[in-house]
């Protein structure tokens, strides 16, 4: 009998660290972001205040007014990089997932020479990171004269994104059985149309996931943006969150609403397709 | 006339291998072609001058080259390692939850959705040593008085980066393991129970060896991103204070930009490019190794 009370206590206790231990977990997660979120809405006097005023007692949108109005203090035109971050990821992932598509139904339904080669190949392009590539780019896109132009960025996120895209697609093709585009086919489906209407049905979580990706890589995407913009004509959000930086000081305050309008369509997204991520990832990596 | 026919494959395969020739690899000749050169941003006629391997030489023997070398092999090496352990506790944790799963799943995956430069923009505002919150909850707290200069002094500069970095990726690995949790199959696990093992034995000997080739793609995905460390470091300390977060990509930007010296830089970064396939070849060969262990077919 004591020996059940403590055995009762023992699984008491666990799971009570347990819990604890979960809760300082997510604290620790959570917490950074919800204070920039806090931050947005409170006014610069009290952010800088020495000692820190910890339950805010004026809350307000002062900053998301100045940030959209474009007046008083760091007017920055944030609905116009809003605009240019939206054309640029959205297209650029559009255009990834296409070719992404494509290359992963190559590698997932045809044999050819060199094939482990041409995958390598694809993802070492992975390891070279944006700064590397910025400034031979700069030079490349200078001289056709794509300098700052929505084309340019659009090229350059397409490019980083068609590896991922490629691997991550080609994994959930795999998980298709061949036989069912070869069934269509034999019941009067041509190629073409078998792929739309067996294949792809089957595989869209898995692109829909890979798009995902593609368009988080895109939206946050900052060493070659800041690079290939020069003007509002086609900077996007990470760039223009300098623009509340100058030579001294810190509009933290401004700064963190900005942060909080790219967070937002982010996590929208995250949130949809969180169920698909982990399957995208387990299948398209360890699977495949 | 005969018309060329292409395999279908090439066909398919076509616009990736043309978009990536056109973005990547060109740009890439070209700065491997700036590397056996004096260019400087300054001078666009240096481009021409052809010094052979001066500028590999040069960074070979560079103590600067070889510090942020090291330090970021360290950052590999201990980010990589404790993102693994977190995730590993934070998977673990999350699966013997019974109810709210599915929220705690989206809490976890919170920080995988900042931008990089919004995390070092976060961290530089949270670790400022006159308003930043860590300094004002210890102050709060009374555990100290004076305002810790956590990205002044040098090696609490390289702990806030570290923490940084473990912040924004622990949620990788705790995805990928939790994914990892949910395909273990209950039989070898109750095989171990029946056999007499204890929780610790049966983690193990069964559930780790199975959750082995998803903590190396984890590890694959991610030391290319830390090999690649720019954005972070660059908004948080600039590679300061004195050059003691100075890592490989921020040292290559500040030469290449800062002091236009771009033959050199990119000499450097051909260097950290082969580091950084080294890993991820590393790693893959871990995770096949893994993978056959495990009968999963290759």
């Amino acid at each position: 009998m004591a020996n059940n009370t403590n055995h009762q206590a023992r699984r008491v206790a666990l799971k009570w660290m347990h819990s604890v231990g979960l809760f300082l977990a997510m604290m620790v997660l959570c917490v950074p972001g919800l204070w920039i979120v806090l931050n947005s809405f409170r006014p610069t006097v009290e952010i800088m205040a020495k000692p820190p005023v910890w339950i805010p007692n004026d809350l307000n949108l002062d900053h998301y007014r100045a940030m959209f109005g474009g007046i008083g203090e760091g007017s920055v035109p944030v609905l116009t990089y809003f605009t240019n971050s939206l054309i640029i990821s959205v297209t650029s992932t559009v255009i990834a997932i296409l070719i992404g598509m494509a290359g992963g139904y190559a590698f997932a339904r045809y044999k050819f020479k060199f094939k482990g080669g041409i995958f390598v190949g694809l993802m070492v392009t992975r390891a070279v990171p944006g700064v590397a590539l910025s400034l031979p780019l700069f030079i490349l896109f200078a001289r056709i004269g794509i300098i700052d132009t929505h084309i340019g960025m659009i090229l350059a996120y397409v490019a980083m994104n068609v590896p991922f895209t490629v691997w991550l697609i080609d994994g959930f093709f795999r998980q298709v059985p061949p036989e069912l585009a070869e069934a269509a086919e034999i019941d009067g489906c041509t190629r073409w149309q078998a792929f739309w209407r067996v294949e792809f049905p089957v595989a869209r979580s898995g692109v829909a996931s890979a798009g995902i990706f593609a368009f988080l890589t895109s939206w946050n995407e900052y060493a070659l943006a800041s690079q290939l913009t020069r003007s509002t004509t086609s900077k996007t959000m990470p760039v223009g969150l300098l623009d509340f930086t100058s030579e001294f000081t810190l509009n933290w305050g401004g700064m963190c609403a900005l942060a909080v309008l790219m967070i937002i369509p982010a996590l929208i997204l995250t949130f949809l397709v969180q169920k698909h991520l982990i399957a995208g990832l387990t299948f398209g990596g360890v699977k495949g | 006339m005969k018309r060329l026919k292409l395999p279908q494959w090439l066909v398919l395969l076509m616009p990736a291998i043309i978009i990536l020739s056109a973005v990547v690899l060109i740009p890439l000749l070209l700065s491997l072609y700036s590397s056996f050169t004096s260019y400087r941003l300054t001078r666009p006629d240096s481009l021409f001058n052809w010094v052979g391997l001066f500028n590999y030489e040069k960074a070979v023997t560079d103590v600067k080259f070889w510090a942020a070398f090291g330090r970021t092999v360290l950052l590999l090496a201990v980010a990589l390692n404790l993102e693994m352990l977190f995730g590993l506790g934070l998977a673990l944790m999350i699966s013997k939850v019974t109810r709210g799963q599915r929220a705690l799943r989206t809490m976890m995956m919170f920080p995988m959705m900042f931008s990089p430069i919004l995390v070092g923009f976060q961290f530089k505002f949270i670790f400022n040593d006159n308003v930043g919150l860590v300094n004002n909850a210890l102050q709060s707290l009374g555990i100290t008085d004076t305002a810790i200069p956590w990205l002044v002094d040098g090696n609490l500069a390289m702990f806030s980066i570290i923490f940084a970095e473990v912040w924004t990726s622990t949620s990788v690995f705790g995805i990928l393991i939790l994914a990892g949790l949910y395909a273990i199959p209950r039989d070898p696990l109750e095989a171990a129970k029946v056999d007499g093992c204890t929780p610790f034995q049966s983690f193990r000997f069964v559930t780790l060896p199975f959750l082995m080739p998803f903590i190396y793609i984890a590890m694959a995905i991610r030391s290319l991103d830390v090999a690649r460390a720019y954005d972070i470091v660059q908004i948080m300390t600039n590679g300061g204070p004195a050059r003691r977060t100075e890592l490989l990509w921020t040292l290559i930007g500040r030469t290449g930009y800062v002091d236009a010296r771009m033959g050199y830089a990119n000499a450097m970064g051909y260097v950290s490019i082969f580091l950084a396939i080294f890993f991820t070849i590393y790693f893959f060969k871990k995770l096949t190794a893994a993978r056959k262990e495990l009968g999963m077919g290759v």
